[in-house]
């Protein structure tokens, strides 16, 4: 369980965290989605106290991070950027965090063997692929057997095996009843194995929701619908939680509300010829930038690849 | 008492009352610390250049001294009145560098890594590290340093007998001398320690630690000689030769004064790392 509560963290000027509220519950994997930028990497770091908040707090299992006596037990973190000496052996870090709590070297074991480790452990961490540093980071995290598990942006570096490893372990830990709160930048990522949606851009909480809920908000599936009198189509189909949309003079119509079987029905009963009649569906990718698009960072142009602009 | 009784009961630990209940003590971080230190190659390699550059550097001068004595040669003003302590000591210049450096390395080590973050998520309370990685490397600085000069000073003791420069342990001042040497060698580690951890720079530590123990004396020497006088003797590098030096004239502190200088410099660093380390953001 994590609760924040108006979190804040300011740095100089910059607002990375701006008066967050929100609460992971156990159980179920939580999602944090943002752009780059959006603050959860510093969100996270508040949750485990290498950052202080600005204002604010936040807590885990119903008290601050460092007030706890066995704070590996409560929260395992992985976190986005490397966290080891990259002159230690895999086996030497995790024996080294295992001693603080007093964990015995068969827990050790025992991650390493969970993470599939066994026949790096003894190799100096620095010379580690991506893949196997996230390993190593994930084994760390499991060390205490902790209560809350939190991730930021697992699946980066990971091979297509080690992706799938990483969705069925998350979904494993919150069936054991843990909370698991995960980070990323990719909604499809997170939608696979996320119930639920904790959703930021520039520091602010954008939605917090499940997966079904934000793809109803974002308006549900819309069907396109282009037919020879539209301005009658429109009268046809008119109804309450209906709503259509389209432009003047054009035969194409777009309706909400109503499934295409439903449209064509309609058509057909008042003697309407259809030309077109398509489903679209809104992807969780769509929802996630219709919600986010104020709130990116930093936008990507693509006048730069127009002839015209590479000319001038 | 009887309303926290309830909330308690639905916590954690009751749901998995089999999971075993492991704390952070200071105990298990020092152990931490030391398994932390003996894991990295470097701590091997630059604790062995200390410990040999305290013993060869400590036999070369007493062999060069025999030498000169045996050829006839005169005798540069630095050897005239060359003892076997201070012979056998004569290493312990470049050792503070080697001892203080891997102090230094064993501090801010953590932060160009990014180690600090899974150190201090590990112990969030944070100030136990500090005082570990100070206690630990200390003590292993301390050791090296005290077993180098007492090997240096004996071999020395025989290379030079029958020479005007012979002592052996039991002449006035040489055993105080020797642990003195050991004690400011392992002073300059916990310093390292300190310098590493509030700099958080590997670079930044080590500038500052050769810069305090080596350049600022000779700094100093470009003040007006009254105040020279007046600030000389309490410098780090001067107050913690006091500690080791046989002979004491008016211009230095005494050995006592000296470790007093010495470790009062050292706790004002320690202070001033423990600071940053409690304060911000790592």
């Amino acid at each position: 369980m994590i609760e924040a509560h108006r979190l804040t963290k300011r740095y100089g000027e910059k607002t990375a965290v701006d008066g967050l509220d929100f609460t992971v519950r156990p159980g179920t994997v939580t999602g944090f989605l943002g752009p780059n930028g959006a603050g959860k990497s510093t969100t996270m770091r508040m949750i485990i106290g290498l950052d202080a908040p600005t204002s604010g707090s936040v807590r885990v299992n119903g008290r601050r991070y460092a007030g706890h006596a066995a704070p590996l037990q409560e929260v395992g973190a992985l976190l986005e950027a490397r966290s080891i000496h990259p002159g230690r052996s895999a086996f030497n870090h995790l024996m080294a965090l295992a001693h603080t709590h007093g964990i015995p070297r068969r827990r050790v074991d025992e991650v390493v063997g969970l993470t599939g480790l066994q026949s790096v452990a003894g190799k100096r961490a620095g010379a580690f692929s991506l893949g196997m540093g996230q390993r190593l980071g994930i084994a760390a995290a499991l060390l205490g057997d902790p209560a809350t598990v939190m991730l930021d942006e697992p699946v980066n570096g990971l091979d297509p095996e080690g992706v799938l490893w990483i969705r069925n372990l998350l979904t494993g830990l919150a069936a054991e009843g843990r909370t698991v709160f995960v980070s990323s930048h990719l909604m499809s990522e997170v939608a696979l194995v996320a119930d639920h949606l904790i959703v930021v851009g520039r520091g602010r909480l954008l939605a917090d929701t499940t997966v079904r809920e934000l793809v109803r908000q974002a308006g549900g599936d819309v069907v396109k619908v282009a037919a020879a009198d539209p301005a009658l189509l429109r009268e046809a189909l008119a109804g309450p939680g209906v709503e259509v949309t389209g432009q003047a003079g054009s035969e194409e119509l777009l309706v909400t509300g109503l499934t295409a079987r439903a449209i064509g029905l309609k058509a057909a009963e008042h003697g309407i010829a259809l030309f077109e009649l398509a489903t679209r569906t809104v992807s969780l990718e769509e929802a996630f930038m219709d919600l986010t698009r104020d709130a990116v960072e930093y936008h990507g142009s693509t006048t730069g690849i127009e002839p015209q602009e590479r000319a001038a | 008492m009887s309303t926290v009784a309830p909330s308690r009961a639905t916590g954690p630990a009751a749901e998995r009352p089999a999971r075993p209940v492991h704390r952070v003590t200071g105990a298990r971080v020092l152990r931490s610390e030391w398994a932390k230190m003996w894991s990295l190659r470097s701590t091997w390699i630059t604790s062995g250049l200390g410990l040999l550059f305290l013993i060869a550097f400590g036999l070369i001068a007493a062999y060069q001294f025999r030498s000169r004595i045996s050829s006839g040669r005169p005798m540069d003003r630095d050897f005239a009145d060359a003892t076997a302590l201070g012979l056998s000591l004569f290493g312990t210049n470049f050792a503070q560098l080697a001892l203080g450096v891997l102090g230094v390395l064993v501090a801010a080590g953590e932060y160009s890594t990014g180690m600090i973050r899974s150190t201090l998520a590990a112990v969030p309370r944070r100030l136990p590290v500090l005082w570990s990685k100070a206690a630990a490397y200390g003590a292993v600085a301390l050791l090296l340093g005290t077993f180098g000069v007492f090997v240096a000073f004996l071999a020395d003791s025989r290379i030079l007998a029958g020479t005007r420069a012979a002592m052996t342990l039991s002449d006035a001042g040489v055993l105080r001398s020797l642990l003195g040497a050991g004690l400011y060698l392992g002073l300059v580690g916990v310093i390292g320690v300190a310098l590493g951890a509030l700099l958080r720079s590997v670079a930044g530590g080590i500038s500052v630690l050769v810069a305090s123990l080596m350049l600022v004396p000779g700094l100093v020497s470009l003040l007006p000689s009254s105040w020279q006088d007046t600030i000389s003797p309490y410098l780090p590098s001067h107050a913690g030769e006091a500690m080791f030096a046989l002979q004491h004239d008016a211009s230095t502190l005494s050995p006592t004064a000296g470790l007093l200088v010495f470790v009062l410099w050292t706790v004002a660093v320690l202070a001033g790392a423990a600071v940053r380390l409690v304060r911000s953001d790592a």
